[in-house]
């Protein structure tokens, strides 16, 4: 597809409302002012400093193979510390590389609705994040895309890339200054796993409640490759709709995807895991921990496509209600394209049990202490397939977001 | 230890238990037999607090406190302790995690300490991280439960149907424990702990030595005995014969 092409798709979808979630007015959202570039990640202004760290962003870049960060609508650091690795500003990227415009809206169409339009016509840079073939980056990359002014509309498109046999481990956070009162963070992400590579992305939403989020991401996973989602979010939103889509296309590919949320206040979520399991024996798990309180209102989706042979995928959807004004629907689908294939979903929503309160209260806990063990526990999934270091720290970043919210 | 009077306790409104007396003085380990739905469990719910379980006349005294308005947490500081028949299953909370809980520490590990407890009662580093209940076999529920007691240590220990479901191997394992936690191995004069055990089969009698046995009927303690004397007679004759025998034994007694 030529550039004019995708601009001219683009311009046709520009009014084109998404199959999902409610209808957001983005002609209300501006660029903002540019920011100056950063020597180091230290020198981000101290009153955002924590609201970096509550998005799983490591200031001194301690154990980090690379840091990026986006303010608003400007990349302010970008630095690589590993030979095989590279981190980028997607337009930097496409100035370097000629080829990388093949990997532009091959796996997310640009016209999938007006969001994906507004990216391409009205982009505001991303990230392009490539291993090399054969490079193993077990230490993750960490990037940041930071909202810090009123009314921002934050329209990045992400590439990510492992090349053959190559891994990459990503901790990504979007993170918006308490500050901000209501903007706009539309991303798009399409990542590539090519033969025998494996690419794990730990991504940890901190917005507040007057953020309207759209992302849309897509994978392509080749022959024996990996890849891993671990989506967490603890804080309110006022919108979110996604439905990132994993396309298994080779043979034994395998994709993940754990999400866990926490709705509270008046958040809206719409938020699904897709797999299309064409490659032969590719398989893939979708996990899912949805909490509502307050008024929250939760569409957690599910939906696995089965067209490979030997193909096997599950879905597990466990929502737990802590409100009676608040709403969990929870909307597991399979799709079968032939015989030879495994797919299973199973799907729960529950309370918190009196008798599980009971039991903690008889071995001394308190009923508020039971309550909260039962609800970290609940939310609690063994995150598989990250590096050891990297998987306690995810867990950390869970505790200390589950220690604000509770 | 523990006293209790006179006690009468619905459950939904449905009367259970009716005029219970007992007393259980430190040192002692009792054994309550009965069958199904005589009253049992409904005790030791009532003992331990569980909101569902409403005392409607008598009272219970634990160590010298009227404990009847104190929730369960409260009487566990006081050193109540119970093992349970069926435990619920709860998600993403290890075994582990229990035992950590039961020694009162806010530990998120799993480390040695926990380790070695577990080994005594062949309780793998793998079961330790698996969510407590979920799955478990009978006999792995009485393992578990009982390894939460160890790490709890309390003073006053509750056994509901200790026995059931676990194999020869183990219930012997069990009832080591069982007497370890009660100090059943201690010289009388030195024992401080206490427990009350409730079984229908009475399988694992045979590994522990009670102080005192009681029958339960229709929500009432209706004979005791020496615990000896009291198995026999369970295990030949069933539970109304030996309240009969029992009741006999006290006539020809008294006269």
């Amino acid at each position: 597809m030529t550039n004019n092409e995708t601009l001219e798709r683009a311009e046709r979808a520009k009014t084109k409302k998404a199959a999902l979630g409610e209808d957001i007015a983005i002609e209300e959202y501006i660029t903002g002012e540019e920011h100056q570039s950063l020597n180091s990640l230290d020198d981000f202004p101290a009153e955002y400093q924590q609201d970096l760290l509550d998005a799983g962003i490591e200031p001194t870049e301690k154990d980090r193979s690379g840091s990026f960060l986006q303010r608003d609508c400007s990349v302010v650091f970008s630095t690589v510390k590993y030979p095989g690795l590279e981190l980028m500003s997607t337009t930097d990227a496409l100035k370097e590389h000629d080829w990388l415009k093949e990997y532009l809206w091959k796996v997310v169409p640009v016209n999938q609705d007006k969001y994906t339009a507004e990216v391409e016509l009205g982009q505001t840079q991303g990230y392009f994040i490539r291993s090399e073939a054969g490079k193993k980056v077990t230490m993750p990359v960490q990037s940041c895309l930071f909202i810090s002014s009123d009314k921002i509309g934050q329209k990045v498109h992400n590439i990510i890339i492992a090349e053959e046999n190559s891994e990459l481990h990503i901790i990504t956070g979007c993170s918006v200054s308490h500050a901000v009162n209501s903007a706009l963070h539309l991303g798009v992400s399409e990542f590539y796993v090519k033969k025998g590579a494996k690419i794990t992305f730990t991504m940890i939403h901190n917005w507040s409640r007057g953020m309207e989020v759209r992302p849309r991401s897509a994978v392509v996973i080749e022959d024996d490759g990996a890849f891993i989602s671990n989506y967490i979010l603890m804080t309110p939103v006022k919108s979110l709709q996604m439905y990132p889509t994993a396309y298994c296309v080779g043979k034994n590919a395998r994709a993940t995807f754990q999400t866990i949320i926490y709705a509270q206040g008046d958040t809206k979520i719409d938020s699904g895991s897709r797999a299309v399991l064409r490659g032969e024996g590719s398989r893939s798990e979708i996990i899912s921990r949805v909490i509502a309180t307050d008024n929250a209102q939760v569409i957690a989706r599910g939906d696995v496509i089965g067209e490979g042979a030997n193909a096997r995928g599950h879905i597990e959807c466990r929502g737990l209600m802590l409100s009676d004004t608040a709403e969990i629907d929870s909307i597991p689908e399979l799709k079968a394209a032939r015989k030879d294939l495994d797919l299973s979903h199973e799907a729960a929503i529950g309370k918190v049990a009196e008798e599980e309160i009971q039991y903690l209260m008889a071995r001394g806990l308190s009923e508020e202490e039971a309550t909260s063990v039962i609800i970290r526990g609940f939310l609690n999934v063994d995150i598989t397939g990250l590096p050891d270091a990297l998987a306690r720290e995810t867990k950390k970043m869970f505790d200390m977001s589950l220690e604000k919210v509770m | 230890m523990l006293e209790i009077k006179d006690l009468t306790v619905e459950v939904e409104g449905k009367e259970i238990i009716r005029d219970l007396s007992l007393n259980i003085e430190e040192g002692e380990v009792h054994v309550l037999f009965g069958p199904n739905g005589c009253g049992k469990t409904t005790l030791l719910m009532t003992l331990l607090g569980f909101p569902n379980y409403k005392v409607t006349r008598g009272c219970i005294t634990f160590k010298g406190v009227d404990i009847i308005n104190l929730p369960t947490n409260e009487r566990v500081k006081l050193g109540m302790g119970m093992s349970f028949q069926h435990p619920p299953e709860i998600r993403g909370v290890k075994l582990g995690d229990m035992v950590n809980i039961a020694q009162g520490r806010k530990e998120d590990e799993i480390d040695e300490d926990v380790i070695a407890l577990a080994k005594r009662l062949n309780i793998s580093v793998d079961f330790l991280n698996r969510d407590v209940n979920l799955g478990f076999s009978g006999g792995e529920v009485k393992r578990s439960e009982i390894l939460q007691l160890l790490a709890q240590a309390p003073d006053f220990i509750m056994f509901d149907e200790p026995d059931s479901g676990v194999d020869v191997e183990n219930i012997e394992l069990i009832g080591r424990i069982m007497s370890e936690l009660m100090d059943r191995n201690k010289r009388p004069s030195k024992r401080e702990k206490s427990g009350l055990i409730i079984t229908h089969s009475g399988s694992i009698m045979r590994h522990i030595k009670a102080d005192r046995a009681h029958v339960m009927l229709g929500g009432r303690i209706a004979c005791s005995g020496m615990p000896d004397e009291v198995t026999r007679n369970v295990m030949e004759t069933g539970f109304e014969r030996c309240v009969e025998l029992c009741v006999r034994s006290n006539e020809v007694g008294a006269e």
